[in-house]
């Protein structure tokens, strides 16, 4: 069997987990360990992102982090944490100009400053972008160059961590999945840094890339860290509907929406924004969470879209103006069959982002000694609702304390000795589902079957009946685990991984409906149709846990 | 109303096999849909043992879905399903098999050994 040994094992490889390798072996460890379930830089929701970055750079007039912070805590509905909001807004600015000193190739304006435009619930113009669409692979492209430059990072691809080693209650490594050969890998590690991203891909309808299922919240659970702010879950408001659109980012229509005022209008063709307070006379202005609400109710009320959406028009747009705004774009879609002129798209809610997380400080540590999380994996920052152009540099501010935080950690720690029998299970766990394992249902079946579930009772409306109705086919999904059909085979033998994924799922589902059913309010991200109100007295976190038989608890009660 | 099917072959195989062995899958047809919808839809509803690498799924940005389709280098992802002749998908050529229409695309610094 392969055993690794590391200063600081990174889990994922998006933004947060390549930018904390960076400053890891920038803060001194010699050894850094990056593993991704996917390929180094290709998975996760870094490379997906066509939108903006909000950083307080005042390229296009006064800015300033303080003023970012303000507009983060609005957004976030009273449950930001405020230091970790703070330590976003403060140092987003060096990392964009570090990203652009790496030649990241922000847009600029004929006079050489940085572009920024104006995104919703920002009140100044702060959102720097890539054209066209290209933000999130301009990143991940400019950060793998960085990596593959630096000695101390050793990049594995088809690395699957499945369970945490923690020793007298601190971690002290991984056991992983080699896919590409369906063979346990142990890492021992002085310290570790979660970095997995979201759990969009738990929802029917996402934005997410394969492998952000949420299994991220369940290693970080079951070695004894809490996550917070799990019920908040973003749906992004116009996420693309129909016609059925290849090559694109579903959530690709928002940059156009505030650079050239696109419509939203419902069945009939009707504004409808304005009937829920918000008024777009003067510029595109709602916020997510709204513009969601308004959107889902407009569909229940049967005035959506012949797919169950809504309309999203450009036709009040001027040929030159559309195609100065998308350039190449105009012609992927033309080849999609959509032409802005001609006729609008329908669009609806789609999930897109986590603002909940691993309970972490400001040096990105858990309660775990050893145990660290960056980006979408860390919660806290945002509150009930993500402000929009906050999670690339979420990304890369918090990949950079956690990896500094982590090569601290481990600077002095000595390679911790595993303790006999350490890991076994796990390992055993691995070498015995590569056997194969009859049975009725496969892992990816329950896996659309939670989808479903979770798109259904705990996506953007809910009800206490739907949330019990979901908490009990999770428990079910839960309990059906162990005898998931899975074909023999180790050589990257896909449900292998899928198995895997599924049991980090579940438990990352079941953390979302439960943290959902306790909150009897309405806030932000989060609406439940039989308390439809904000309520000041529910304005803090709650907290999940894990009791030693696998139970979920919130705020210490089951 | 009989549903349009369309219908795929599929080399399979793992990197030990050195025959070559097609399989045929016949997928609910949809417009507009893909060929990695379909393989997507057959891992999930007939053969979860068919391995196929992806990650973003529909925005082709994580360029990990190249295969051959029809002889042709391609995404699945953005190559449309079509219905009209049964199409053809093979691993990317010039790279080792390691099953069905997976090869080992990771650069040698990405692997463990």
């Amino acid at each position: 069997m392969t055993q690794l040994a590391t200063d600081v094992l990174i889990v994922g490889a998006g933004g947060a987990g390549m930018y904390a390798a960076i400053a890891a072996a920038r803060a001194g460890a010699e050894h850094v360990l990056l593993a991704d379930k996917s390929l180094v830089g290709r998975g996760g929701a870094t490379v997906m992102a066509q939108m903006t970055v909000a950083a307080a750079l005042g390229e296009e007039c006064p800015d300033d982090w303080q003023v970012h912070l303000a507009d983060t805590l609005a957004a976030g509905r009273g449950l930001c944490d405020e230091k970790l909001a703070a330590l976003l807004c403060r140092d987003a600015p060096t990392r964009i100009r570090e990203m652009d000193e790496w030649r990241v190739g922000w847009a600029r304006r004929e006079h050489g400053r940085i572009a920024q435009v104006t995104a919703p619930g920002h009140s100044r113009p702060r959102c720097c972008y890539v054209d066209f669409l290209n933000t999130g692979p301009a990143v991940a492209a400019t950060l793998r160059r960085r990596i593959g430059q630096i000695a101390a990072i050793k990049r594995v691809s088809n690395l699957a961590v499945t369970d945490l080693v923690v020793c007298n209650e601190e971690a002290v490594g991984a056991v992983a999945l080699d896919i590409a050969e369906g063979e346990p890998v142990t890492i021992a590690a002085k310290a570790i840094v979660i970095a997995t991203g979201g759990l969009t891909r738990i929802y029917q309808r996402n934005s997410a890339s394969a492998n952000m299922g949420g299994d991220g919240y369940a290693l970080a659970l079951a070695a004894g860290a809490e996550l917070l702010d799990m019920e908040f879950v973003q749906f992004f408001p116009i996420g693309h509907l129909a016609p059925r659109l290849v090559g694109m980012d579903p959530i690709m229509w928002d940059p156009f929406r505030y650079k050239l005022g696109g419509r939203l209008l419902d069945g009939a063709g009707r504004e409808f924004l304005g009937d829920y307070g918000s008024d777009e006379t003067a510029g595109y202005t709602t916020p997510r969470d709204i513009a969601t609400y308004a959107i889902q109710k407009e569909v229940a009320a049967g005035r959506g879209s012949p797919h169950g959406g809504v309309y999203l028009s450009f036709a009040h747009v001027p040929r030159s103006a559309l195609e100065g705004a998308f350039g190449p774009v105009i012609e992927r879609l033309a080849q999609n069959g959509i032409d802005l002129g001609a006729a609008p798209i329908e669009v609806a809610p789609i999930a897109h982002y986590h603002m909940g997380g691993i309970a972490v400080d400001e040096r990105m540590a858990s309660r775990v000694p050893g145990l660290f999380a960056a980006g979408e994996a860390a919660g806290g920052a945002n509150g009930a609702n993500r402000l929009s152009g906050n999670a690339i540099p979420e990304a890369l501010v918090f990949g950079e304390q956690a990896g500094t935080a982590a090569a601290g950690f481990a600077t002095g720690r000595r390679l911790p000795d595993w303790p006999n029998g350490a890991g076994a299970s796990a390992v055993a766990q691995i070498r015995s589902l590569a056997d194969g394992r009859g049975g009725d249902i496969a892992a990816v079946e329950l896996l659309d079957e939670l989808r479903e579930v979770m798109w259904r009772d705990v996506g953007p409306f809910r009800t206490a009946d739907g949330l019990a109705h979901a908490i009990a086919t999770l428990e079910k999904i839960r309990r059906a685990l162990p005898d998931a059909a899975v074909p023999a085979g180790r050589q990257f033998n896909s449900a292998l991984a899928e198995w895997f994924e599924l049991r980090g799922s579940v438990i990352a589902a079941q953390a979302v409906a439960h943290a959902a059913a306790v909150r009897r309010e309405s806030r932000g991200a989060h609406q439940r149709e039989d308390f439809p109100d904000t309520d000041p007295g529910w304005a803090r976190s709650r907290r999940i846990a894990m009791t030693s038989d696998g139970a979920l608890i919130v705020d210490g009660r089951k | 109303m009989t549903k349009t099917i369309a219908r795929l072959r599929v080399r399979r195989g793992t990197a030990g096999e050195a025959v070559s062995r097609y399989q045929e899958f016949a997928v609910p047809f949809e417009p507009g849909t893909t060929v990695l919808d379909a393989l997507i839809s057959i891992r999930s509803q007939q053969d979860p043992s068919l391995a196929i690498r992806y990650s973003c799924i529909n925005a082709n940005v994580c360029k990990e879905c190249l295969i051959a389709i029809d002889g042709e280098v391609r995404y699945a992802c953005t190559t449309r399903l079509r219905h009209d002749a049964v199409m053809t998908l093979d691993p990317l050529p010039g790279k080792p098999v390691l099953r069905d229409l997976v090869t080992e695309t990771r650069p040698p610094r990405e692997r463990l050994k």
